[in-house]
């Protein structure tokens, strides 16, 4: 049966139009959050309540937290901001805003898992970069949200803890690694939240949930805190139910720090600027940008209902003035064999740590080399070994020029070809997956299926560049349809194109609402 | 080496007991600064007193020994000494409380990441460049990874196929004793790399089961993970044990004048592990290659070397040249033996790889040059420059071996003070004075300035060379000017001559007995006489002067 929301989005032809202006208008909440706390339309602790008890009503159906604090403990933050703005003091730009954090960041006050079993109750000493820059903004921590262990999968079936079930169908996976963080802010469980992506992790299940996901350039934000996976490809990404969110998330989150040596020094520009308001938009508000659509991404092996819906998204940037080409990537199918390779052979190194003489149960055994191998044995979970033999062998003496150093010579070859696009491109386009949510379980025993379902994020990974997934349709499947998202991919440190056509693109969608069914009869915009 | 040492072995059922003794006492040339941070090479007092065996077997072993040749290559560490550790801002203090300078850096926990500690590239290249070696402008980070529990993060950020530094050598003069000489020893690389943690309770270096139970309990002390190491690998170069231990020894006395490491042997700020393996003579290909570790002294780095020449060599005469495996073997100090530590099984695979998490080390040109403008003196040029002033290279090298003294030395001079002077009065009265009161020459209140003054005083007759000691001492002990303390004490010397004459002829009106015994014939008394006048200027008489009117006065008939 189709549901209304199943119908193609039309483009708001008469952008002009006033009504539809006033109810575009606040599609962010930060933005709405922070004009109703100013103005004492609604107070902190209100807000608060209200978000938590969403959140306790879904999880029970959804489990996309590992960890959520006393109701407590979030409500004495929100009453502290209530008396800020009661005493008219400064506000932070995201004072009274609820995020969830991915539990592979780490966060002093709440336990910080990856979601691993070797990290059960593990509780870190400090608070990562991307966290302590939120919190000095005023934004209030809710929980930590679900993940495959370490970050490695693309359903969080992988999770040691819980299977996270997605908003718009139950019984269908989110998307992973970040699948709680997607799932959190598709269900209005927390407004938005950090994910973590190395090869689509915040991308996918972004698409997945139908939600924004933002993954930023390599080096735009601080790893510091955020539990290492694949140094050279892990960022730390945004979740939001608007572009404007994910952006102004961002721009609260970037920038240099001197406890991440691969950090960026370059100045962050203001991103929060882009988000114009829809009466401001001219009839062709992206008139003489170049987009290229990847053919790779379009092809076989991509479901037909995808590839329309993207072609409709396609189509609508047309309609916005953009210049929309074809262009051909032909390295695009080697940066899954690169990805996986590369990925693991790092990971295999950076989770040497749990050596089950720091962390985890110890397994004692006859000698030294027992203790390792069977805390480690009993501690990770099977997807996460199996990648770190992947590593482990191709770093091995006698492999390493076949393996990891062939796959950093792909690398190069497909920063290269990235690099080319965009210099004649102003952003590129594919899908953020080849298919929508699938079923639980679905994948769970075809690991080559599910690593086949990262070919159209792991490519932007290795360039290092910055992507944004935005929802542009639905597909047919649950009880409302289920979102498609589209990916626009920029050049490097580029984020604010991105945001703002992004943010044209998403304000001119009409006809469609991302609001799960879960929460949809009490999610009021 | 056979002219140096002698060795008394036993055999007993093919083990070795040393008994290896050196033939001299080194204590006499050189001096350290500090107790606990002057061993040198061959300047430790040997405990070991001389006991030259008369045993056949060593005779026959220096035979045995004769038809073979050692080739000795050395990997060190160097800790440097920067502020803070090479990739978090904990500071490192040896002998500090187990645990209590870590950060989540350096404990490895989840999500912490490094940053270069930029001091550490500075020292590597200054170090690089006093090892002429070249450099490499564009290096990286790369990581080692095994499993120990030491090691927090499961891997060691080091350096691998490419070093900071390459292809340079290290000049070592011979002491003197040791037959002396000039030798040139390569360097392979110097590279930049991590130091993994302390197990505690592991004192003997015995990794038994009960130890690693005790791992599992927290015994791991991380305040020296993370603290920056250079390792300098050399050539296989050396021959001898006193060669290896001299390279050692020039290497650490090149950290302390580049000011980059303490160069401490005992707190492990310098350690050395030795690759030996011996061949017959004319033989070209290597012989199979041991590793000796837990070297603590330059000493016992040249015993456990010539201890493990005499093992391999025997082992070959028996014709049980396949006992000797490749393996690493500890030193025991107490039994003055190398013993197997533990045995290689084929070669350890580290699966090195690039470090993601930090950027390449890019190293400008103006940068090198900069800090190549900055170098001190180094070792090398200072003894040469020593020796073409005309000093002895046994002096040389004492002067040489530890940088304050040279630069006391350097400084002496500088007040116009007449080097071989300035050489003795070093090498004498106030090294045996830093030696007994177990000073370095940086503790004394002596000042190079003031030791310039002492020896003008002498050499213008204001002071005797006799009170020239007595002030030094005072000096040293107390500080003070040369000037100062001669007036203090009225200590000027009396060169005038109607003045001992005056002296010299109430002595004799004093002592009329003895002055008729003198010229009876006991002429003897002569010295008591002057000691008479000594005893009324309280010293201060010129003594050349003194005597020449005393034997005046004494065989005058008047
Ligand atoms: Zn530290």
């Amino acid at each position: 049966m189709l549901s209304s929301a199943q119908t193609t989005p039309r483009l708001l032809r008469s952008p002009t139009t006033t009504a539809a202006a006033a109810a575009l208008k606040c599609s962010s909440q930060i933005i709405t959050t922070r004009k109703s706390l100013i103005s004492r339309q609604t107070s902190a602790v209100d807000l608060a309540k209200s978000f938590l008890h969403r959140l306790r009503r879904t999880e029970p159906q959804l489990n996309s937290f590992l960890y959520v604090p006393p109701d407590e403990a979030v409500l004495k933050q929100a009453e502290d901001l209530d008396k800020k703005i009661k005493n008219n003091e400064e506000l932070g730009p995201l004072a009274g805003v609820l995020v969830g954090i991915k539990d592979n960041i780490c966060t002093y006050d709440m336990p910080s898992t990856a979601g691993s079993k070797l990290l059960e109750n593990y509780r870190p000493p400090y608070d990562a970069t991307a966290v302590r820059k939120l919190r000095a903004c005023g934004a209030i921590v809710v929980g930590k949200t679900n993940l495959d262990e370490f970050g490695m999968g693309s359903t969080t079936e992988a999770s040691a803890y819980q299977v996270t079930a997605n908003p718009w169908d139950l019984s269908r996976v989110p998307g992973g690694s970040s699948g709680g963080s997607a799932a959190a802010v598709s269900a209005r469980q927390c407004m938005v939240s950090l994910g973590s992506d190395t090869g689509g992790s915040v991308r996918q299940p972004a698409s997945f949930c139908g939600v924004v996901g933002l993954k930023p350039t390599y080096g735009r934000v601080s790893r510091y805190g955020l539990v290492s996976y694949a140094s050279s490809l892990d960022v730390i990404g945004c979740f939001g139910s608007s572009v404007a969110d994910a952006g102004i998330l961002l721009n609260s989150i970037s920038g240099h720090d001197k406890n991440d040596a691969t950090s960026s020094s370059r100045e962050v520009p203001d991103y929060a600027s882009q988000f114009l308001e829809i009466d401001d938009l001219e009839s062709k508000p992206l008139k003489g940008l170049r987009v290229g659509v990847i053919r790779e991404t379009l092809e076989d092996g991509v479901d037909l209902e995808v590839i329309s819906s993207v072609r409709d998204a396609v189509s609508h940037l047309e309609e916005l003035g953009c210049l929309v080409t074809e262009v051909s990537l032909p390295s695009f199918s080697l940066g899954l064999p690169a990805y996986y390779i590369l990925a693991s052979s790092e990971s295999s190194s950076n989770l040497s740590r749990y050596d089950g003489v720091r962390y985890g149960n110890q397994v004692f055994g006859d000698e030294l080399n027992s203790l390792y191998g069977d805390s480690r044995a009993q501690g990770f979970g099977s997807e996460v070994k199996m990648r770190i033999l992947m590593g482990t062998y191709a770093l091995s003496a006698g492999y390493y020029d076949a393996y990891y150093k062939r796959a950093q010579q792909v690398r190069t070859i497909i920063r290269n070809s990235f690099k080319e696009a965009l210099d004649k491109n102003d952003i590129l386009i594919s899908p953020a997956a080849p298919s929508v949510a699938y079923k639980i379980g679905e994948k769970k025993n075809d690991p080559l299926a599910m690593y086949a379902g990262d070919i159209m994020t792991v490519n932007v990974n290795l360039a290092g560049l910055p992507a944004l997934v935005l929802p542009c349709g639905f597909v047919e499947g649950g009880s409302k349809g289920l979102p498609v998202g589209i990916q626009m991919i920029g050049a490097a440190f580029d984020e604010e194109k991105l945001l703002k056509i992004g943010h044209i693109f998403e304000q001119t969608l009409q006809g469609c609402s991302f609001v799960p069914p879960i929460v949809a009869d009490e999610w009021t915009p | 080496m056979a002219l140096t040492l002698l060795r008394g072995l036993k055999t007993h059922s093919f083990r070795l007991y040393p008994s290896l003794h050196f033939t001299r006492n080194h204590g006499v040339l050189y001096f350290s600064t500090k107790s606990t941070q002057g061993q040198t090479a061959t300047r430790e007092k040997q405990h070991t007193r001389l006991k030259v065996s008369s045993k056949p077997e060593s005779v026959k072993f220096d035979e045995i020994s004769k038809n073979y040749e050692a080739v000795i290559g050395i990997e060190t560490h160097v800790q440097l000494s920067t502020l803070t550790k090479a990739f978090c801002s904990c500071p490192y203090n040896y002998g500090s409380q187990p645990n209590t300078s870590v950060c989540p850096i350096c404990m490895g926990l989840p999500g912490a990441l490094p940053v270069l500690n930029t001091k550490v590239i500075e020292y590597a290249v200054k170090l690089g460049l006093a090892l002429n070696c070249s450099l490499s402008l564009n290096s990286k980070f790369d990581r080692k990874q095994y499993f120990y529990p030491d090691l927090p993060k499961g891997y060691q950020i080091s350096q691998f196929d490419i070093p900071i530094a390459l292809g340079g050598y290290l000049d070592v003069d011979l002491p003197v004793e040791f037959g002396g000489g000039h030798r040139k020893f390569g360097v392979t690389r110097v590279h930049m790399e991590e130091d993994a943690g302390k197990l505690l309770h592991t004192g003997n270096g015995n990794y038994s089961q009960e130890n690693y139970y005790f791992l599992l309990i927290g015994i791991v002390d991380l305040n020296r993970a993370g603290v920056p190491l250079l390792e300098i690998v050399s050539e296989p170069d050396m021959r001898t044990g006193i060669e290896a231990a001299e390279y050692a020894a020039e290497l650490q006395r090149l950290v302390r004048y580049l000011g980059v490491s303490n160069g401490n042997m005992q707190e492990g700020s310098l350690r050395c592990d030795v690759n030996i393996s011996i061949r017959p003579i004319g033989q070209l290909e290597f012989g199979t290659k041991v590793e000796i570790k837990n070297l603590n002294s330059f000493s016992s780095m040249s015993r456990a070397i010539d201890f493990e020449i005499s093992r391999q060599a025997l082992l070959h005469s028996l014709g049980q040249a396949d006992e000797i495996v490749q393996e690493t073997r500890l030193w025991e100090e107490g039994a003055q033996k190398t013993v197997t530590m533990r045995k290689k099984e084929g070669l350890a695979d580290y699966r090195y790889f690039p470090e993601p998490d930090l950027p390449s080390v890019n190293l400008s040109e103006e940068y090198v040059n900069e800090i190549r403008d900055s170098l001190p003196e180094l070792p090398e040029m200072k003894r040469r420059r020593y020796e073409n002033m005309g000093l002895s290279m046994q002096d040389v090298l004492f002067l040489t071996n530890d940088v304050n003294v040279a630069a006391f030395f350097d400084a002496t001079i500088a007040t116009g003070a007449d080097v071989k002077l300035a050489t003795n009065w070093i090498m004498g009265d106030v090294a045996a004075y830093l030696k007994n009161e177990k000073l370095s020459i940086n503790d004394i209140k002596l000042t190079a300035h003031e030791l310039g003054e002492l020896i003008a005083s002498i050499k213008s007759g204001t002071i005797s060379g006799k009170i020239g000691k007595e002030i030094l001492f005072e000096l040293m002990a107390k500080g003070g000017t040369v000037e100062g303390l001669i007036k203090e004490k009225d200590l000027v010397q009396i060169v005038d001559p109607t003045e001992i004459e005056k002296i010299v002829d109430k002595v004799l009106a004093n002592n009329p007995k003895q002055l008729e015994q003198y010229r009876g014939g006991k002429t003897k008394l002569q010295g008591f006489f002057a000691g008479q006048v000594m005893k009324e200027t309280k010293g201060k008489a010129n003594p050349g002067l003194l005597n020449k009117i005393l034997l005046d006065r004494l065989n005058s008939k008047s």
